[in-house]
């Protein structure tokens, strides 16, 4: 009776249940970073960790493809991580962000966007091609797919690819993703990722926007609104440049 | 009043992503273009005239600063529900896409940070008398 109630209370109020997982999660994190690391890796980076591990747990455990979000009780989680809030928190990182250096940088990250989607396109193709993809429609669909796990399937679905292949240019994508939030705060000082400038370039070359969110936030929180600038453009661009030029540049070398 | 900040902020998102969508209508693809940044600048002008002329009253910056604190609580939260067994059992040719275009972006980085502070100081040399 104690477990059924409780766990009804929880559902009933799934954002709230979300606000003391996350509180928990935070204070775990920091404990850790504090005693076992002697706070030289940041408690937010371990916290974003331990979250994916959260995911992978639920993910394996309900099948689903939310993470710990498709159970029951902890949907609120889905809902405070969603694409809403986090863009809600975004927006109001940039509250005194200096403008300066966005409009000094603006064309830089404009062309970061657009190289951004470029480079990781090409990579995408010449793995399709070096697993042995031949037509042009499913080399670009994966070749959107390692832009972000967005632009893949919008591609697909705009050239009429296989799902099997556009299933794949999804995981190419959430591969990125969850390397990008796990991998920047480690590499972050040997690629110079201490300055708005370089965020914004950092935002615009990787373009996932949850990467880039989870990713600063564990580096720097001071250089969020930088990337995330860039970041947001990136799918667009993606959306844009895959289905149309960049399709037209594989169909021409595939014949 | 600290809802005031609050309506502000959720006015600049709510706003930017009316321009980002129609910008996607009007390059004709289904996405939202930089909706989320468009809000961003709204909210950076706002805050950088707020020193000037418009003066926003202590309560009102903490209805945004709150939000802003927010931001690594819900970035985990979002962490928590990334579909990342998908991610991990996705075979091969997903791993090595993902895995290969971030290691080329990351080591880009250095390389266009370089190039952009170069013409950075160009211009400014240019432009001094």
């Amino acid at each position: 009776m104690i477990i059924e109630t409780l766990q009804a209370v929880m559902i009933k109020n799934s954002i709230i249940t979300a606000f003391v997982f996350v509180a928990v999660v935070m204070w775990v994190s920091y404990w850790l970073s504090d005693k076992l690391t002697r706070g030289h890796v940041h408690g937010s980076a371990i916290a974003i960790a331990l979250g994916l591990l959260i995911a992978y747990v639920g993910g394996a455990f309900t099948g689903g493809s939310k993470g710990i979000a498709d159970i029951p009780v902890l949907t609120g989680v889905g809902i405070l991580g969603g694409a809403m809030f986090r863009d809600f928190a975004i927006v109001a990182t940039a509250f005194g962000a200096d403008l300066d250096s966005i409009y000094k940088a603006g064309w830089v990250g404009a062309m970061s966007v657009i190289l951004g989607v470029v480079i990781s396109f090409i990579v995408g193709v010449v793995v399709a091609v070096l697993f042995g993809y031949k037509d042009a429609v499913s080399i670009s669909t994966i070749g959107a797919g390692a832009a972000t796990y967005i632009v893949g399937p919008v591609t697909g679905t705009a050239l009429g690819a296989q799902s099997d292949v556009i299933a794949l240019s999804v995981a190419a994508g959430l591969v990125k993703s969850v390397l990008v939030m796990i991998g920047t705060p480690f590499v972050a000082k040997s690629v110079g990722l201490d300055n708005p400038l370089s965020a914004m370039i950092y935002g615009g070359l990787m373009g996932t926007t949850s990467g880039v969110a989870g990713g600063l936030a564990a580096t720097d929180p001071k250089l969020v609104p930088y990337g995330a600038m860039t970041a947001t453009f990136y799918t667009g661009v993606g959306c844009l440049l895959a289905p149309s030029l960049l399709f037209m540049v594989v169909r021409f070398f595939t014949g | 009043m600290i809802v005031y900040g609050v309506g502000i902020l959720a006015f600049c998102m709510l706003t930017g992503m009316f321009v980002g969508d129609l910008l996607g209508q009007i390059i004709g693809v289904k996405a939202n273009v930089g909706g989320v940044g468009i809000a961003m600048l709204m909210l950076i002008v706002l805050s950088s005239l707020s020193s000037k002329k418009v003066q926003l009253g202590q309560l009102t910056q903490h209805g945004i600063t709150f939000w802003s604190a927010m931001y690594i609580p819900i970035v985990i939260a979002m962490a928590s529900r990334q579909n990342v067994v998908a991610a991990v059992s996705s075979g091969w040719l997903a791993v090595i896409a993902g895995v290969g275009a971030v290691a080329l972006s990351f080591a880009l980085i250095p390389v266009f940070t370089k190039l952009a502070q170069r013409s950075q100081q160009n211009q400014s040399e240019a432009t001094e008398p």
